[in-house]
């Protein structure tokens, strides 16, 4: 299996590249740190991955996204799974202040994901056959205060990837929507964990078995699916009185 | 449920015993070996802290700042024809396993359970059931970089900062972060282990077992039924094994069991000296021939405990003390009799207890606890001064006798018996990283 990860450095996502390793798949990782993502590589060699290749690269430079993708093809001959995970939290009291910041925020954690999606689905179009899957998040379900930015990019990503999915459909190539809750990653570093908190490691997992049996949108933990269904039905008049 | 959604419940750092409850001023993750935090920039002491598997303070730093090292889980290396394996410190050894045991490597040396840490491993100079041929992990590692305050990155080896070496194994993460490790690994041909289990009425027949079993097998250890007293006192269970080597048992998969979890801590009174005494009782019956042979998959014979994870919880939120000690050989079979007769006496129930030899392999470590001698460990529902006084009492038997009690297990040792014990700490102390410190460093070393 050929298998390309876009975002390789992110905990969660190195988490699901292990269980590819563990298949003896052929890996193509991007990441823009030269220094991690060679440790990622490294790591995922020991665990038995057939051959791992590197590709760095700022996932906001737009521009050079079809290098990048040619670069893959040209390592890998073709791409069976293709996973972006790449994301920034950001500081959301301080897009509040500067609008620069919040389109920074925006471009990284959507435009990106849409340039990337736009090229990848023409040619898994073509292909026939494949999955592309995304992590977006459950913070794409809901605008609230404490983090509506991101959020926002989330929405997005998530409504591009049920257009993109309904496109793909016929050719029979699988688009999943990974949505997670509160995940112990480098990302949520600063927020005291709660018993809502996931490991990297059985969410990389989840994210693992949804791309291997091709599924439309997860929740992973699970119990987000009616978290977010609760949250998601509660009228915005009551809505925007809490504090979330 | 909006307090959950919000994510403001605190982050908790316990170790095993859930004795003593000290609180670290901050917890500080560590990602990445290229992105490290400037340790001198912290005002407090620190102390690496990787998945708690130390019973009592050795892995707590009171109001200090605790480096949360558990992410740092990445192989670096493994050359398949040495069995070399190079990896980051916070890697478990139940992921090493997963890795290296279906390509016919094991581990030079396992704790009774897998979810302990490489640097943990290195920072205890842990011991296994084989340390009458292999000594302790430490004897096994090649080398590792340690990462000092003062923001130097030092290999370490045999060969390249020696005394760094030396102090670091079983430095108890006093001499600075340990990075990554490089060690040994030993060749399998499958998962599976030839056991014996042989009941035994008496100390003297345990000692017994033992020189007849540690040239031939690898692997021994034994449980002691520490409740009984007069004529029964000293009985046990001798288990003793060996790696499989068939072809046959290559190509049989490990059963998957799924562990069985104990999801929050049971109400104090569950384990009763009643209960304890029952589970003994039928442990000690449980066989009723007098040598049993099996063959069993490795996890079940190295980690019967791992099957109930977070088993620490049924002694309830008091928590408990766990006492390890190790006495000489010269007159150890009195002086171990003489500590099982105090416990039985004290009916202070214990429910695991177990008792091994130790052999002569010389430790690497300044300070590590293993000597030769016999060892014996068990567990004490914390019940507060009447724990706290037994165990006092054992330690004065322990002082006499030479022996030693391991700091991995302690949460109360006395200055004087930590440095009865360990007579090198003076030394040992040239090697401790000026910002490095822990409770218990601070509870058994003066500072000055
Ligand atoms: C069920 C059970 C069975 C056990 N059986 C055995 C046994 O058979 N033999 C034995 O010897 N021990 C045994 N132990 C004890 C255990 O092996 C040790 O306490 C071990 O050190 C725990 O490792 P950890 O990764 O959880 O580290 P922690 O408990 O988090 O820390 C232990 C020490 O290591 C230091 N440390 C951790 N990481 C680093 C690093 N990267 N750099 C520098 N210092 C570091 C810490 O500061 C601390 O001093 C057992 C424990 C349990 C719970
Ligand atoms: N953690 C959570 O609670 C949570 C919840 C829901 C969804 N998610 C989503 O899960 C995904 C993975 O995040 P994570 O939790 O695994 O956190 P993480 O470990 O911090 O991973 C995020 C990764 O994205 C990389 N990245 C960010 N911007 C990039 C860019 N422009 N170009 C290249 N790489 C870039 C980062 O690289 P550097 O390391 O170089 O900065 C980092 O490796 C993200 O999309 C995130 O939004 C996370």
């Amino acid at each position: 299996m050929k298998v390309m990860i876009l975002g390789a450095t992110s905990a969660i996502a190195h988490e699901t590249t292990k269980c590819f390793a563990r298949d003896s798949a052929e890996l193509f990782l991007v990441a823009r740190d030269e220094a991690k993502v060679t440790a990622v590589a490294n790591d995922l060699k020991v665990r038995g991955a057939k051959r791992v290749a590197t590709f760095v690269l700022d996932l906001s430079e737009l521009e050079r996204h079809q290098e990048m993708f040619d670069s893959a093809l040209t390592t890998l001959e073709s791409i069976d799974m293709l996973l972006i995970a790449h994301g920034t939290l950001g500081d959301q009291r301080l897009c509040e202040q500067s609008v620069a910041e919040t389109v920074q925020q925006f471009n990284n954690n959507c435009t990106s994901v849409i340039s990337l999606l736009t090229i990848s689905a023409n040619y898994f179009e073509q292909q026939r056959h494949g999955c592309i899957a995304v992590i977006s998040s459950v913070a794409g379900d809901r605008g609230r205060q404490s983090n509506y930015v991101y959020g926002t990019s989330k929405a997005a990503v998530s409504s591009f990837l049920q257009g993109v999915r309904n496109r793909l459909y016929k050719a029979g190539v699988c688009v999943v929507t990974i949505k997670p809750g509160f995940v112990d990653t480098p990302m949520t570093a600063h927020l005291k964990k709660g018993p809502l908190f996931a490991s990297a490691h059985s969410v990389g997992e989840g994210v693992y078995r949804a791309m291997k049996q091709g599924s439309d949108i997860v929740y992973l933990p699970w119990f987000w699916r009616p978290i977010m269904l609760l949250i998601r039905s509660l009228p915005e008049s009551v809505f925007k009185r809490l504090s979330l | 449920m909006l307090s959950l959604f919000n994510a403001k419940t605190t982050t908790r750092l316990q170790s095993w015993g859930h004795y003593p409850q000290l609180e670290p001023m901050a917890v500080v993750p560590v990602f990445w070996l290229s992105d490290l935090p400037d340790l001198a920039a912290f005002e407090q002491p620190v102390l690496p802290f990787a998945y708690g598997r130390s019973y009592g303070d050795s892995c707590l730093n009171e109001g200090g700042v605790s480096l949360n090292v558990s992410y740092l889980k990445r192989f670096i290396s493994f050359d398949p024809k040495e069995g070399l394996l190079r990896c980051e410190a916070g890697m478990s050894l139940a992921d090493i396993l997963q890795v290296v045991v279906p390509r016919g490597w094991f581990l030079p040396v396992s704790p009774g359970t897998k979810f302990v840490s490489v640097g943990g491993a290195i920072a205890n100079d842990i011991h296994g059931k084989n340390h009458h041929k292999a000594g302790t992990f430490g004897c096994h590692v090649t080398r590792f970089e340690v990462l000092r305050s003062n923001g130097e990155r030092l290999l370490c080896s045999p060969y390249e900062n020696r005394e760094l070496f030396c102090a670091t194994i079983g430095g108890l993460g006093l001499t600075g972060l340990i990075l990554w490790a490089e060690f040994r690994l030993k060749p399998i041909v499958n998962s599976f282990i030839d056991i014996e289990s042989i009941r035994f009425s008496s100390l003297d027949e345990f000692l017994q077992l033992s020189a007849d079993s540690d040239l031939d097998f690898e692997y021994t250890v034994s449980w002691v039924d520490c409740l009984c007293g007069g004529s029964k006192l000293g009985r046990g269970l001798f288990m003793r094994g060996n790696h499989n080597r068939s072809q046959e048992y290559s190509a049989r998969r490990m059963p998957a069991k799924l562990p069985l979890v104990i999801p929050f801590d049971l109400p104090s009174f569950t384990l009763n000296t009643l209960t304890v005494k029952a589970f003994n009782e039928v442990y000690y019956h449980k066989q009723l021939s007098k040598v049993v042979r099996r063959v069993l998959s490795y996890e079940p014979f190295f980690y019967p405990l791992d099957a109930i994870e977070q088993w620490n919880r049924i002694y309830g939120k008091r928590g408990f003390l766990q006492y390890q000690c190790v006495v000489p050989f010269d007159n150890g079979g009195e002086v171990m009799k003489e500590l099982l007769r105090r416990i039985s006496r004290s009916g202070e129930g214990s429910f695991l207890a177990v008792l091994k030899t130790f052999g002569d392999v010389p430790s690497t470590g300044m300070l590590s606890f293993p000597q030769p001698g016999i060892t014996l460990a068990l567990d004490f529902s914390y019940r507060g001064k009447k724990t706290l006084q037994l165990c006092e009492e054992l330690d004065g038997i322990v002082r006499q006798s030479r022996g030693r009690v391991y700091p991995a297990k302690d949460a109360r040792m006395s200055r004087e018996s930590f440095q009865t014990y360990f007579p090198q700490w003076h030394e040992f102390e040239r090697s401790i990283d000026p910002k490095f410190s822990s409770s218990f460093w601070r509870r058994v070393v003066p500072t000055v």
